[in-house]
């Protein structure tokens, strides 16, 4: 298994968002989107992503492609580094600059100058280091290729995200043109061809988007993707707006063309059962960390974070005799907000097993058991392991 | 008409004249639930499974109409009676549970305000305590007029207090924690589990014979969605409420319906009991669903067999069967008639030539002699 390609990897990824600053400037409130998260995704497997909604999956999804700019964290892919975050750097002097202030303000008023001076270096050390830091992040930033034509995406509404005012071929030779790949002519054949490729025919071309229904505009969404050979589908949701029916053209669809293009794929759902079948590994999150890491045949026979094991028991499944069988775990209360998070693991609340530090400290993903990594401090004596 | 019956829809028709045309949603459906039952009624998009309600609640409005058909609720025919009889049923003993929380409920009244409002609207008060009331009266001829009233069947509505005091009681009911507190909040500090808890509190309050809930946990999260379905569930077996449920997620049908209905493109596929439905689907197409859904979530892998094509126009239905287009199994008839409703078994029908007598031997289907 480690002899496998690592293709994404991402470092203490970090994503959040100021929703409220005071009247300095300062951040009041914070959301935690994503905080902290590690995962890779090796050569054509397709990495699931899980959890409910506010969890942050999609804000991970769109923070490794680069519509946001992360807070913090790197994210390698294919062995080079795509993105580094700086702006925690930053927070950080600030926070430094303030405190300094406020201890020189502690002072008494005959406070010599040599003790001034002492505090005044203390700090200024660390601000230093700060400072370089985010210079240096800054740097790489700048250095690093804008060239993001290996990542692709495909989103959740095939209404929103296709516009309404481009044809299908201006909408899916838009990428190719953009980066030059082809020219005059043969752009138009390639567009063609990728038509057929995702089940349409080619007079759909000149077509507009109102003109198609849901399912075969997620199929224009895919064309669109397809178009720039990417090496990596980042597919947000891509089959909850679409009829059960639907759902599994387009799912096998995705399939058929991971195989014949060696696709990797990072696939962002919420419908347990849809994302088990199609993926190999599948990482659950909540509150913007992930919980647990698994392949995704273990995960559902022997789930061992808490949270994974209620989730799964509360899918409803389409046999009304396994349902009956089944001991459900009905969990209390709602998510909490992942405004200015408390410390401690983020599902300490609604725990069964909670107590003593899952209130205080943050539990690590650990490697519980080969190739199986839990975010759980009790997962040892939960499992009986 | 069967007494057991709580809801019987006979032949029932509607349609949009929308400017481009009739839009046919609903084409001759039939169906009854008994009374206590649970009916799930499945179907994707389109299918006509909400606009069959709103039928029942008289919900529809310009340019929809309702064609033609029956639609009895214990014993009344609710599509003859006239807009201030249907107002005095609606919410007392039919409600309704929405989709999308938020938008059913009003962002600018406090809960408290909303549900006292449904309750004063519909609620009297019981004859016990009326009575008990009648007799504490010190005024003699005070209390014979109360009492001889309270005979001939006049009863107060609740007061205010009275109203509020049940909202509470209900509010609790459905596990909402300090529902004194709660009431007196604004529905956006609610979450979005919690508001539809509210919204299922607001349709029980009335005591409501008939509980419709139109995919009451699409918008909700999996581990919110198991706590309101073990909440109706409870419901049903502690109230004895009739329930019809829609979805379009065949694994909530499993979990909570005894009978289920499946419809496409406007009519009714398919019925039976919740077992026949999910272990011996016997129309084409609650079996082409039941292939393209993953269904094994521990086990092997395998490959979904999707349904081929996209669901009917109803602007131009197809002549025949609404789902020929898509069937693998499509006959010539198919394509010019639609099948009738088949008996498979005392509890099962399907809408489907292979039913027939006559029509050729395909792996998987039974043949009825239903269907001459």
């Amino acid at each position: 298994m480690e002899d496998r390609k690592v293709l994404l990897e991402v470092k203490n990824l970090k994503k959040h968002f100021i929703i409220k600053k005071d009247i300095l400037g300062k951040a009041k409130k914070t959301v935690h989107a994503v905080d902290g998260i590690n995962f890779k995704i090796y050569q054509g497997e397709t990495f699931g992503l899980v959890g409910e909604s506010g969890c942050g999956k999609s804000t991970t999804g769109r923070t490794i492609i680069g519509l946001y700019k992360n807070t913090s964290g790197e994210v390698f892919f294919d062995g080079e580094l795509l993105s580094t975050g700086y702006e925690e750097n930053k927070l950080r002097i600030g926070k430094l600059k303030r405190k300094l202030k406020r201890e020189l303000k502690k002072l008494p008023e005959d406070a010599s100058k040599n003790e001034i001076e002492e505090i005044k270096e203390k700090y200024n050390e660390l601000l230093n280091v700060q400072k370089s830091e985010l210079k240096e992040k800054k740097q790489t930033s700048k250095s690093l290729g804008r060239n993001q034509r290996d990542i692709q995406m495909i989103f959740q509404d095939p209404y929103a995200s296709l516009n309404p005012r481009m044809t299908v071929s201006e909408i899916i030779a838009e990428g190719i043109r953009t980066h030059n790949l082809l020219q005059g002519p043969e752009v138009s054949e390639r567009v063609f061809v990728l038509l057929e490729r995702v089940g349409l025919k080619r007079e759909h071309a000149s077509r507009y988007p109102h003109e198609f229904s849901g399912g075969q505009r997620q199929r224009i969404g895919i064309a669109r993707a397809l178009a720039v050979d990417p090496k990596l589908i980042i597919a947000d949701e891509p089959i909850s707006a679409l009829d059960v029916s639907i759902q599994a053209q387009v799912v096998n669809m995705l399939e058929d063309l991971q195989e014949e293009f060696g696709l990797t794929y990072l696939f962002i759902a919420h419908d347990l059962s849809m994302v088990k079948y199609i993926s190999d590994r599948i990482g659950v999150m909540y509150l913007g960390k992930l919980m647990e890491v698994s392949e995704s045949d273990p995960l559902y026979e022997l789930p061992l974070h808490p949270y994974t094991q209620s989730l799964l028991s509360s899918i409803p499944l389409p046999d009304p005799d396994a349902n009956l069988r089944s001991e459900r775990i009905v969990l209390q209360g709602d998510v909490s907000s992942p405004i200015n998070p408390k410390p401690g693991c983020r599902f300490a609340e609604r725990c069964r097993f909670a107590k003593g530090e899952c209130f205080t400290e943050s539990p690590e993903l650990d490697e519980i058991l080969p190739g199986r990594f839990v975010a759980c401090h009790h997962v040892k004596e939960i499992n009986k392991l | 008409m069967n007494n057991e019956n709580m809801l019987e829809i006979k032949n029932l028709e509607t349609s949009f004249f929308t400017h481009l045309g009739e839009v046919k949603a609903v084409r001759n459906i039939s169906y009854s639930l008994k009374k206590g039952g649970i009916l799930g009624i499945v179907g994707e998009s389109g299918s006509g499974k909400s606009v069959t309600l709103l039928s029942v609640m008289r919900l529809i409005e310009d340019p929809g109409k309702i064609k033609n058909g029956e639609i009895i609720f214990d014993g009344v025919d609710l599509t003859k009676i006239s807009k201030t009889e249907i107002q005095d049923i609606r919410g007392s003993d039919i409600s309704m549970i929405f989709q999308d929380p938020m938008t059913s409920i009003n962002p600018v009244f406090t809960i408290q305000n909303q549900m006292v409002e449904v309750i004063r609207r519909h609620m009297l008060i019981s004859k016990a305590t009326a009575i008990m009331e009648a007799q504490e009266m010190s005024n003699i001829s005070k209390k014979e007029k109360a009492l001889k009233n309270i005979e001939d069947g006049y009863l107060r509505k609740l007061n205010r207090k009275e109203a509020l005091e049940r909202a509470i009681y209900y509010l609790g009911l459905v596990g909402i924690p300090e529902p004194e507190v709660r009431i007196k909040q604004y529905p956006h500090q609610f979450s979005g589990g919690m508001r539809q808890r509210v919204l299922i509190a607001m349709a029980l309050s009335c005591e409501p014979k008939l509980l419709i809930a139109d995919e009451p946990t699409t918008a909700l999260d999996v581990t919110i969605q198991a706590q309101i379905l073990d909440l109706l569930k409870k419901i049903q077996k502690e109230l004895g409420t009739s329930i019809i449920f829609i979805t379009h997620d065949l694994g909530v049908i499993a979990e909570v319906c005894e009978n289920v209905i499946v419809m496409y493109g406007g009519m009714v596929m398919e019925k039976g009991t919740v077992n026949e439905i999910f272990y011996s689907p016997q129309h084409p197409y609650t079996k082409g669903l039941h292939q393209s859904i993953p269904k094994n979530i521990s086990g092997h892998k395998k490959r979904l067999v999707p349904i081929e094509g996209s669901p009917p126009d109803l602007m131009n239905p197809p002549k025949g069967c609404p789902f020929s287009p898509r069937c693998k199994h499509a006959m010539q008839i198919c394509i010019e008639e639609a099948a009738p409703l088949a008996k498979v078994s005392e509890t099962q029908y399907s809408a489907c030539w292979l039913q027939h007598q006559d029509s050729p031997d395909v792996e998987g289907f039974t043949k009825s002699g239903g269907v001459k």
